[in-house]
């Protein structure tokens, strides 16, 4: 075998109180697709950073074609050839395909850039991948995936020969994938190294040839991929087996939950109607941008609703506000965890109690720090949230674990009706199945427990019924028997219109 | 993180972190009093504090302005406002009382609309605060037709230059005057604040609403109101140094306090405060705004030209900002 373009040596990284990394050592070779996993918090991103010059590693090193390396930007990480194509991209939304390409070393006379030459230069570069974009677009317009392609491309033209791509499918559709996969196996072919971090184990058996498995900071194996199966991948991800991570058994109805009826307002094509029981487990499957996350922002208060009537056990609540919606018993975890979930810069104890705190001040006014210090170390034990202390930042914590904090908030309430808006979203196996085990528990409370998942195999997992939306409106609404993954697809994807038979 | 292999290091970081500029601060107090001629003295003591009272007074309230992720520019010209406006209304009236309440009352008014701004039509603090800071200057001049309004009630003058205890002491034979007004209020504020920062629901909400407005709206936090109730008692506030001003110089100023705002955000942000939101502390402030007064003072002393002066200052903001985010790589990286 010859040696491995990229190699990680006994690489370690440190923070205070915790210990990302622990004494890695693992390789790339050249022409090879390598996958890297691990839960969240494994340490993968870590790994990433420091390929990217983000971080400087506290021990170890790096080694490009056996040389050790240091790098302490991403422009010395692209000098030497590593590109790492993060989930966020790093593109100026505001400036074109061409100008993003080439950013940093525009094609110029004297200081002028000249534009003929880096049109034509950049569409050569789209070519290569595939790609036909007008080079004068404005990257802000392009849909995400074209983004993504725009981003390998700038990589290419770096003439990047390791790149790494950081769970790079997260948001794309099904033909998307295909091409990105396309472009990934043509790169391998001309002597890349990829290196490729992902949770979805079907894209990993499909495209990669060696596989890295991360568990807390440390190595667990590389091996080829023909080395594994699928359950042992996760058994070796968790350090345990998981027989099946939704766990699923049916509970008694407790009555009526959450009844809405014609709720019509911004996002929505049509008014919708449903209702779940008390104890219900009740899933919304569709394709995004379907109208789920908007029904539940308007069901929250979080959005204003331009007709209609929401209920909670029975009894009609107006909602204008989501401190109204809390007081009426709803509450809700957002899709996006970081921008509209935590506060970042604020500790896990203040992050747990940020609403219920309200109603434990000494005459409204005055932290209760007894019941602060109290409720918090309650809700993390119950939840087991992995944190140093409770003072630790939020930010610090994997995203399973910010998750579990913001439950944590809300189970700090009386919760009659929780709505969980893609509640697993990038978070790792072992954190999803303890979330489906909360989500069973406060249904078996008598909670009514909404949620949203564009994940097919977790709403069939969890949910009692499943509403399908499609368009803005709910296409149908099926009992957990009549569901299958064929039947929700087909009713979530958009009706072809007459004109287009 | 005992079994860390630096432990030493490592608790230093910790305790740089929690302790931030107040180690400096003490650093700075002790090298003046060795190497500055008349630093540690009482009367130099009391000049220093009197100096930075206004400073400090108003850093209170921009402490929740800035903690809830929004600063206010307009301050300087509230303070030169409400002065002169409470000078012409005791004149008119012949009542402190009337004249004290009337400038109270339009820095409030500035405040609420600022907030309102801010908050419920959705319009930059930046932008919001640098009209009304023009807007306010500009009615200061028209209320006083742009001159110094002398106030005439002897009795108002107390406010700013009384002292407490008002007599002469002495303690182990060294005779003290009592401390001037304007630093007890100060003083006063700090504990106020702090608390309110610290122990009150309202208070820990603005960090949170500085820290993440979205996700504190969807946690039931009434973000608008909390903005709109922290530009009033800013605007109430920078009123009431205004006022404090008027009677130590027994007049309504129309052209003070220019650049008031930069050297309270500065003080501020030399503490440690965020501008972008959600981290601040008391004790930040506090140490922030006596290391402004500190360095102001000893220049004095040392008979620096103004012009260094301003040289010096913002080399030590931006000092202290680049020695934050050096300790903050360290710390989280």
């Amino acid at each position: 075998m010859t040696a491995p373009c990229l190699a990680f040596h006994r690489v370690s990284m440190e923070f205070p109180g915790v210990k990302a990394l622990d004494d890695v050592s693992f390789g790339v070779s050249a022409g090879s697709v390598h996958a890297l996993m691990g839960e969240n918090g494994a340490g993968k991103s870590t790994l990433l950073k420091i390929l990217s010059g983000a971080y400087t590693p506290s021990g170890g090193s790096l080694l490009i074609d056996g040389q050790p390396r240091v790098f302490t930007s991403t422009a010395d990480a692209l000098a030497a050839g590593v590109a790492v194509i993060y989930q966020e991209l790093h593109l100026v939304p505001e400036m074109s395909v061409a100008e993003n390409l080439f950013l940093g070393h525009l094609p110029q006379r004297l200081g002028v850039v000249n534009r003929a030459a880096l049109a034509e230069a950049a569409r050569r570069q789209l070519e290569l991948i595939g790609e036909s974009i007008d080079p004068w677009t404005k990257v802000g317009r392009l849909p995400l995936a074209q983004r993504q392609m725009v981003e390998i491309a700038k990589a290419l033209t770096r003439g990047a020969r390791i790149i790494a791509f950081d769970e790079p499918t997260s948001s794309l559709s099904d033909r998307e994938v295909r091409r990105l996969f396309g472009i990934i196996r043509e790169l391998k072919a001309r002597g890349c190294a990829i290196l490729y971090v992902s949770h979805r184990m079907e894209e990993i058996f499909e495209l990669c040839d060696h596989l890295t498995i991360l568990r807390d900071g440390r190595h667990v194996e590389s091996a080829g991929l023909a080395s594994f199966t699928r359950d042992r991948v996760v058994q070796r991800m968790v350090g345990r087996e998981l027989a099946n991570i939704y766990n699923y058994t049916p509970r008694p109805r407790a009555g009526s939950g959450l009844a809405v009826k014609g709720l019509a307002g911004p996002g929505l094509a049509a008014p919708c109607s449903f209702s779940a029981e008390a104890g219900e487990i009740f899933g919304f499957f569709g394709l995004v941008g379907a109208g789920r996350s908007e029904l539940l922002r308007l069901i929250y208060g979080a959005a204003l609703k331009t007709a209609g009537s929401v209920s909670v056990a029975g009894r009609t609540v107006a909602i204008t506000s989501p401190r109204e919606a809390i007081r009426a018993g709803i509450v809700l975890c957002p899709e996006d965890r970081k921008k509209e979930g935590i506060v970042p810069v604020r500790s896990v104890l203040e992050n747990t109690n940020l609403s219920a705190r309200r109603r434990h001040a000494r005459g409204g006014i005055l932290i209760d720090e007894a019941w602060e210090h109290a409720n918090a170390t309650r809700r993390t034990e119950q939840l087991r949230v992995k944190t140093p202390s409770l003072r630790q930042l939020i930010r610090n914590l994997s995203g399973g674990n910010q998750q579990k904090v913001i439950l944590g908030r809300w189970l700090s309430e009386t919760v009659k009706v929780i709505l969980l808006d893609e509640p697993t979203r990038g978070i790792d196996i072992g954190a999803k199945s303890e979330i489906y085990a909360i989500m069973q528990d406060l249904a078996r409370q008598g909670v009514c427990v909404i949620v949203v998942s564009s994940e097919l195999p977790e709403v069939l997992g969890v949910a009692d019924r499943i509403a399908v939306m499609r368009q803005g409106c709910i296409a149908a609404i099926l009992d957990r028997a009549d569901a299958t993954e064929e039947k929700l697809l087909k009713l979530a994807l958009p009706v072809e219109t007459a004109r287009a038979s | 993180m005992a079994s860390a292999p630096s432990p030493s290091r490592k608790a230093l970081a910790t305790f740089l972190d929690k302790a931030g500029m107040l180690v400096v601060l003490a650093i700075l107090f002790v090298a003046c009093s060795f190497y500055v001629d008349n630093f540690f003295s009482w009367a130099n003591m009391r000049g220093l504090a009197l100096a930075v009272s206004m400073t400090g007074m108003v850093a209170c309230t921009m402490l929740f302005c800035l903690a809830a992720g929004d600063f206010d520019l307009s301050i300087g010209s509230v303070v030169a406002c409400a002065g002169v406006l409470a000078a012409v209304v005791m004149n008119q009236t012949d009542s402190i009382t009337l004249g004290v309440l009337a400038g109270l009352g339009a820095g409030a008014l500035v405040g609420f609309v600022n907030g309102y701004v801010v908050a419920r039509l959705r319009i930059n603090a930046l932008i919001t605060t640098l009209a009304t800071m023009q807007i306010v200057r500009g009615l200061g001049y028209l209320v006083s037709n742009g001159i110094a309004v002398g106030i005439q009630r002897e009795g108002f003058f107390s406010l700013g230059n009384s002292m407490f205890p008002g007599r002469e002491f002495s303690i182990f034979g060294t005779t003290f005057r009592g401390v001037p007004t304007p630093v007890l209020i100060t003083a006063g504020c700090f504990i106020l604040f702090g608390f309110i920062l610290n122990r009150t629901v309202f208070g820990r909400d603005t960090l949170a609403v500085g820290g993440n407005p979205e996700a504190a709206h969807l946690a039931g936090i009434a973000v608008d109101r909390i903005k709109i109730i922290i530009f009033t008692a800013q605007g109430m506030m920078a009123a009431f140094a205004g006022i404090v001003l008027a009677s130590r110089v027994t007049s309504g100023q129309p052209k003070t306090s220019e650049g008031f705002e930069l050297e309270v955000i500065s003080a501020c942000v030399l503490g440690g405060v965020s501008l972008t939101g959600g981290v601040g502390s008391m004790a930040f402030v506090i140490a922030g705004v006596l290391i402004m007064g500190i360095v102001q003072n000893a220049m004095n002393l040392l008979n620096v030209p103004t012009f260094y002066q301003y040289v010096a200052r913002g080399a030590i903001l931006l000092a202290a900002v680049l020695f934050d985010r050096w300790k903050r790589r360290k710390g989280a990286g």
